[in-house]
């Protein structure tokens, strides 16, 4: 792959953050907060920065586009796009004005990620069903790619009135917009995106990214029934970079652990450890430590799965906006040109000489 | 006896989705001859099946269940009830689902079931030999935690059934995945292996297992 076609992100949900002393910031501050980290990722050559949708009292995320406009109008290159725009629950006509027009506003560099989501408060909040869950994104899917594609547009489904010879504006010019369809690891979503020939995002937050190479398989062995060119790949994973591991392992982990104890209260996962969050750092999904431990994972995983594209989910939880702009800094500065130079340059050795062991055994539960 | 514990390797799987086809994998590698069906005709899912489980047969759910007396139901919890309430009659049915509100939603009759959802899907097949396993561990760990009989640091699954020559059964075929089996006991005691059970997602030792299903785990 060529490292020109290479990108690397950041991705947000849009966290309550908390200040100094651990108490949580008003909404509208936490949202500034997250304009201006968008605006460093610009200054420090960041490829993209992505919002996520999510309708919760600690997610900030519920307008991404809004915010994406603000980031647009204060900078000049970095790209703006979302991880992931609930389209299942969303009028894809209203999709498509907010972000065409988002990317006439900041000059084509509007993308997007959209997926089924995997918390699904959406759903009840616009009145939809979630036993449609698979019904409303393909419905949806189908409509939004022929709005990118195929107008003016004659339409009709089970969920929104139909369209005829509907043209939506504004008009995009050729190739912009770029979609990618965001899947969890189910098959039939990586089937899906081949099938609409969109690009792929895997969303990996937890145990040994290795297991997703028999999905990018499918993905190809997909793209190819369908009679679509090959398409790139990426991956978001969450992350969070400091000087050294130690240090990034310090900071983070409290967050991480605040974040996944409620995740397991609410949907009845494992309840989070040091040990586990140790065995994730070491041959799982978190990209912690320096930056040199984090640009050599990145790279090495890059190259096992054959990805263009990584986004970095980074300061998981309430971490303070200091400590989230330090990491873009460093992720900026110094492992992104450092994952470009390995892949450029250097063969990645395989993850496991190039990781410390921790000594963690499958028996402490990932 | 079922003919399942004896020499038969057959196996069958309702549910070609993530654990499905993960299931499936870890079947054919343990020299079982699986027939695997998602919703709808087996074309559907033939490249899913090809890529992700080769050695596996792409099937329609009717054949799979003709296929085997062994049958591993992971279709998504919301829609087990899509299934005719006869179709496993006389089948040992493995109960891999869990019911996750975030995916399935409010579901009152799950979310409440004061034994169990396998209890529940009983109810809905009452002529099947319901038996809860396989769905306690991390999926992956089907690929990456799988060791031969007898060897050291071998994680465990637990299977829970009122049935008990199909729990022996569940139990032989747990064995040959590469795993260590637990009798976790009656059928809702399977509760303990759901989300907020007191053993879910996490992976441990048959011993461990044992002591933390203790005292619903019988000493078989």
């Amino acid at each position: 792959m060529s490292t020109q076609e290479l990108e690397l992100g950041l991705d947000t949900f849009g966290y309550i953050t908390v200040d100094e002393s651990g108490r949580p910031l008003p909404p509208d501050v936490v949202i500034r907060n997250y304009v201006e980290e968008a605006v460093l990722a610009d200054s420090v050559g960041i490829d993209s920065f992505n919002i996520g949708e999510h309708y919760r009292p600690d997610f900030m995320d519920s307008a991404a586009h809004v915010m994406l406009a603000a980031i647009a109008g204060r900078t000049k290159r970095i790209r703006l796009g979302t991880a992931v725009t609930v389209l299942s629950t969303q009028d894809p006509v209203r999709v498509y004005t907010n972000f065409a027009t988002l990317d006439a506003v900041s000059n084509g560099r509007a993308q997007l990620v959209v997926g089924r989501g995997s918390l699904t408060e959406s759903f009840p909040l616009f009145g939809f069903d979630l036993a449609d869950y698979e019904e409303l994104f393909e419905e949806k899917l189908d409509l939004f790619t022929r709005l990118l594609r195929d107008q003016p547009v004659t339409w009709s489904g089970r969920f929104r009135s139909p369209l005829v010879n509907q043209y939506v504006t504004p008009a995009l010019p050729e190739g912009h917009l770029p979609t990618w369809v965001g899947v969890g690891g189910s098959p039939q979503s990586v089937v899906r995106a081949a099938r609409y020939g969109l690009p792929l995002m895997l969303a990996v937050i937890g145990g040994p990214p290795g297991r997703f190479a028999p999905l990018v398989e499918l993905y190809k062995r997909a793209l190819e029934a369908y009679g679509h060119q090959p398409l790139p790949i990426g991956m978001h994973s969450h992350g969070y970079i400091a000087r050294t591991d130690q240090e990034a392992v310090d900071i983070q982990y409290p967050y991480w652990e605040e974040t996944f104890e409620k995740a397991a209260l609410e949907r009845g996962w494992a309840r989070p450890t040091m040990a586990r969050f140790q065995a994730e750092r070491a041959g799982g999904s978190l990209y912690i430590g320096s930056p040199e431990t984090v640009a050599t994972k990145i790279a090495a995983m890059m190259r096992l799965l054959g990805l263009s594209r990584f986004d970095l989910a980074y300061a998981t939880g309430r971490m303070p906006h200091k400590q989230r702009l330090a990491t873009i800094e460093l992720y900026g500065r110094e492992v992104i040109p450092r994952v470009r130079e390995l892949l450029a340059d250097h063969p990645v050795p395989p993850i496991s000489a190039s990781y410390p062991s921790t000594g963690v055994t499958a028996q402490s539960g990932v | 006896m079922s003919s399942s514990q004896t020499g038969d390797r057959r196996l069958g799987i309702v549910g070609a989705g993530r654990v499905g086809t993960t299931i499936a994998r870890a079947a054919v590698a343990a020299g079982y001859d699986v027939a695997i069906s998602g919703s709808g005709a087996a074309d559907r899912i033939a490249l899913i099946v090809e890529v992700l489980a080769p050695g596996a047969r792409p099937a329609t759910t009717n054949e799979v269940v003709r296929h085997a007396d062994l049958i591993v139901l992971a279709v998504p919890m919301h829609r087990f009830r899509e299934l005719p309430r006869d179709l496993f009659a006389g089948k040992i049915l493995i109960d891999a689902m869990n019911y996750w509100e975030e995916i399935d939603g409010v579901d009152q009759e799950l979310a409440t079931a004061p034994a169990g959802t396998s209890v529940v899907v009983q109810e809905r097949f009452p002529s099947a030999r319901v038996v809860k396993s396989l769905n306690h561990i991390t999926y992956y760990k089907f690929d990456e935690s799988r060791l031969p009989h007898g060897a050291s640091g071998r994680i465990a699954i637990a299977a829970a059934g009122d049935d008990r020559a199909a729990v022996a059964a569940v139990m032989q075929l747990i064995d040959r995945l590469g795993f260590d089996a637990v009798d976790a006991g009656p059928l809702e005691a399977g509760l303990a292996l759901e989300p907020n059970g007191s053993v879910f997602g996490v992976s441990y030792s048959a011993d461990d297992l044992s002591n933390l299903l203790r005292p619903t785990a019988s000493s078989a």
